[in-house]
């Protein structure tokens, strides 16, 4: 056991520090919320400026953009990127398609696309999920049908985040319609700009629009667009689909909530007995009940930050390690501490309560649209009743 | 940076658990639950032979000098195994009073002696943690009066380490003048607690004791609770995936439906996080002293909650047979329990967790 960081850690960590706090404008470590984007020109600009320091996409290889860094150094970045409260970068491109463009993708894909996503300057969305094909992801239905030099597509794609802001989407689209199902599909490169495509928004529960329904009707797709080979498009899926689950883990936002959750805590001080007026237990006894239970939630908390967060462990687990432990840390990890976030702020906080009635002041805002973003954290990539069931076929052999 | 344990501490773990499989199965955990209040000498001499009684006692005592770390993956093999041994105060927290608080002469007396598995140490502790009735242990001009309840290691130990009300840690020999003892049945019949009765009892004091020692007794004491449910939690549900595997109805084993399966999975999902939290607060005790308190508190809570939600899931997937004394899954169920109730429940832990943070009085 050995969790020291050694000196050229720290010298590191100094200087990724550093580069965040001369680098980062308030605004961007203001503006953002927990989970959600909510104004692309401020991730924007700091994926430019991450970029041009050749921060952008730490984990890929260096021969396409990669830092070199190590597991070590890698965990401290992000660390650190969480600690500023910089916004997230969007995963679509740099931890999705980037990855498997790198792995399975041509050569004259690799550089027609890498150069856009490693710069921010081209935005990806994921064309997965459709109607009648969630979980089941493999019984998806859009299909691209070979003419020529081209693939004309046709169906629909949902929950697509951010297609409104997207230039291009990456599709699972069926090429055939074999016995297997995960046999006749296919991974096409698709511009949103091309003719046939419509996108309509969604709205969510935290009133905001990030999530989209995608429509294709007779969409032209050149065939060169096509990631390796026609009809193998589930082992891509698959692989990708393991890079999103690792992030969405989500190894620092548990630790930026427990920070945010103490702060609430601090600031609002031990008057818990005379907020909720409805209880007619002492204001002492309610008091040390709920110091006992925001203990309780932070315990948690860190056994997720020990699992995957105070060194960011999991994070730097063997990757044959990474599948089955990014579906048992993922559901619970997030789960917990939205709720721990959650349940401070109700518990402490009058504006809470104001917020329900109508009245939100500035700075639970981001709080709600995280929270509320968060009741969609454990259905997307991979709801957590698939995720158990991957535990129980991949760890626990049922 | 490493978080891991080393190739020693594993092979230390791999030796305890064929040491257990071997000389502790089920039938032997049963006899030695029909005599509760009574040490399992042969077991205990097996441990010695590898070091483990002593394992924390420098080599200067004839210890092994080793960690809290190395500690807590022993213990979480001993409570896998619901191995019948004194391992909680004899080689954790009556070691850990006299080498913090004992004089030289105390260390050189005792510790060499449980270092080499020959002598049992209880620990009378429960009052500083919370106060039942009308118990609580004052000293007086030497002598100590009054009652301590669930003294860890209570049987046939050969001295206990008493706490007083004022952070006195006292050596008693078990058949001091004016000292009664009394055994206490709880539902955990693989460890034994019991009660001491003082009424002006002559007792050696330990010249070093303070608040701070009886404190970090208390930390080291959690710290292995929450290690001894993670190995019985791990092991119910090792158990209870291998009933699914076995166990028919409608034509197919129970662990091909998904209600079951995800009872399981639920089950490895909340321990698999619960290990990294028992290791990094067992690692804070030897190496981070910041850390330790609150992590210990931590650990001992959240693996109290944990071990609940084990041995009631793990019950249930194991149908009416897991309430049967033939399968001997309640062993477990009922360590677990004693577990989470010691040195403090969930509850009171976690009310100091947010006292260590400044949240409450």
């Amino acid at each position: 056991m050995n969790i020291d960081f050694t000196p050229e850690d720290e010298a590191f960590r100094d200087e990724v520090r550093g580069f965040i706090a001369a680098n980062l404008p308030p605004e961007c470590a203001d503006s953002p919320a927990l989970g959600v984007m909510t104004d692309k020109s401020v991730v924007k600009r700091w994926h430019k400026t991450l970029y041009e320091k050749g921060w952008a996409a730490p984990a890929w290889p260096e021969a396409y953009g990669g830092t070199g860094w190590n597991a070590t150094q890698r965990f401290i970045f992000n660390e650190e990127i969480a600690r500023a409260n910089a916004p997230r970068l969007m995963p679509f491109g740099l931890t999705m398609v980037g990855p498997v463009t790198c792995t399975f993708g041509s050569a004259e894909q690799k550089s027609r696309h890498l150069q856009g996503i490693l710069s921010g300057d081209v935005w990806w969305c994921q064309g997965y999920s459709e109607p009648g094909a969630g979980s089941d992801l493999a019984s998806l239905k859009t299909r691209a049908v070979r003419q020529g030099d081209h693939y004309v597509v046709n169906g629909q794609k949902i929950w697509t985040s951010y297609a409104h802001e997207a230039d291009w989407i990456f599709c699972l689209v069926r090429t055939e319609q074999s016995a297997k199902r995960q046999e006749g599909i296919s991974f096409l490169l698709i511009d949103m700009r091309t003719p046939g495509i419509e996108v309509r928004p969604i709205i969510s529960i935290a009133g905001l629009h990030h999530l989209n329904e995608v429509f294709f009707t007779n969409v032209k797709v050149p065939v060169q667009n096509l990631i390796g080979e026609e009809n193998k498009g589930w082992t891509y899926a698959k692989y990708l689909l393991v890079q999103e689950r690792t992030s969405i883990g989500g190894v620092p936002s548990p630790g930026r909530r427990l920070r945010i959750s103490r702060r609430w805590h601090e600031r609002s001080g031990t008057r818990m007995g005379g907020v909720d007026g409805r209880s007619r237990v002492p204001a002492q006894t309610r008091g040390d009940r709920s110091q006992a239970h925001q203990s309780r939630i932070h315990e948690s908390a860190d056994s997720r930050r020990c699992g995957g967060g105070k060194g960011g462990w999991t994070a730097i687990v063997p990757a044959e390690d990474r599948r089955k432990r990014g579906s048992a840390g993922f559901g619970r990890t997030r789960r917990r501490s939205r709720r721990l976030l959650y349940r401070t702020i109700r518990a402490r906080s009058p504006a809470w309560r104001r917020q329900r009635t109508g009245y939100r002041p500035a700075h639970t805002r981001n709080v709600w649209a995280d929270y509320g973003y968060g009741r969609a954290a454990s259905i997307y990539g991979g709801s957590n009743e698939i995720q158990h069931d991957v535990i129980s076929k991949a760890i626990l052999n049922l | 940076m490493e978080f891991a344990l080393s190739e020693e501490q594993r092979l230390l773990q791999d030796s305890v658990r064929r040491f257990l499989e071997q000389n502790a199965p089920l039938d032997k955990v049963r006899l030695a639950a029909g005599n509760t209040h009574t040490v399992q000498r042969s077991l205990w001499a097996g441990a010695s032979e590898l070091g483990i009684p002593g394992m924390l006692i420098p080599e200067d005592f004839g210890g092994m000098g080793l960690g809290f770390l190395d500690a807590a993956i022993v213990y979480e093999m001993i409570g896998r195994h619901v191995a019948p041994l004194p391992f909680l105060g004899t080689t954790v927290m009556a070691p850990l009073a006299l080498m913090l608080a004992g004089s030289e002469a105390q260390q050189e007396k005792w510790l060499p002696k449980i270092a080499a598995g020959e002598i049992v140490a209880g620990v009378a502790i429960t009052e500083k943690i919370g106060i039942l009735e009308d118990a609580g242990v004052k000293a007086l001009n030497g002598k100590l009066t009054g009652k301590s309840l669930f003294v860890i290691d209570w049987a046939e130990a050969d001295f206990y380490i008493v706490a007083d009300s004022d952070h006195g840690l006292h050596l008693v020999l078990p058949d001091a003048k004016g000292l009664s003892r009394r055994a206490l049945n709880t539902i955990d019949k693989t460890r034994s607690v019991g009660e001491l009765v003082f009424d002006r009892v002559a007792a050696e004091p330990l010249p070093r004791s303070s608040a701070d020692a009886v404190a970090r007794m208390i930390d080291a004491g959690r710290v292995m609770l929450a290690a001894d449910t993670l190995g019985a939690g791990q092991m119910m549900l090792e158990k209870a995936v291998a009933y699914a595997g076995e166990r028919k109805q409608f034509g197919r084993v129970i662990g091909s439906f998904q209600a079951v399966k995800h009872l399981c999975a639920e089950m490895a999902a909340a321990l698999e996080p619960s290990r990294s939290l028992v290791w990094y607060a067992a690692h804070a005790l030897d190496e981070v002293p910041g850390d330790a308190r609150l992590m210990a508190c931590h650990a001992m809570s959240h693996l109290s909650e944990v071990g609940r939600f084990v041995a009631r899931t793990a019950t249930e997937v194991h149908g009416g047979m897991g309430f049967t004394d033939l399968l001997g899954l309640h062993y477990w169920f009922k360590r677990i329990g004693l577990d989470r109730q010691l040195l403090g429940g969930p509850e009171l832990v976690r009310l100091e967790a947010a006292r260590l943070q400044g949240w409450a009085a």
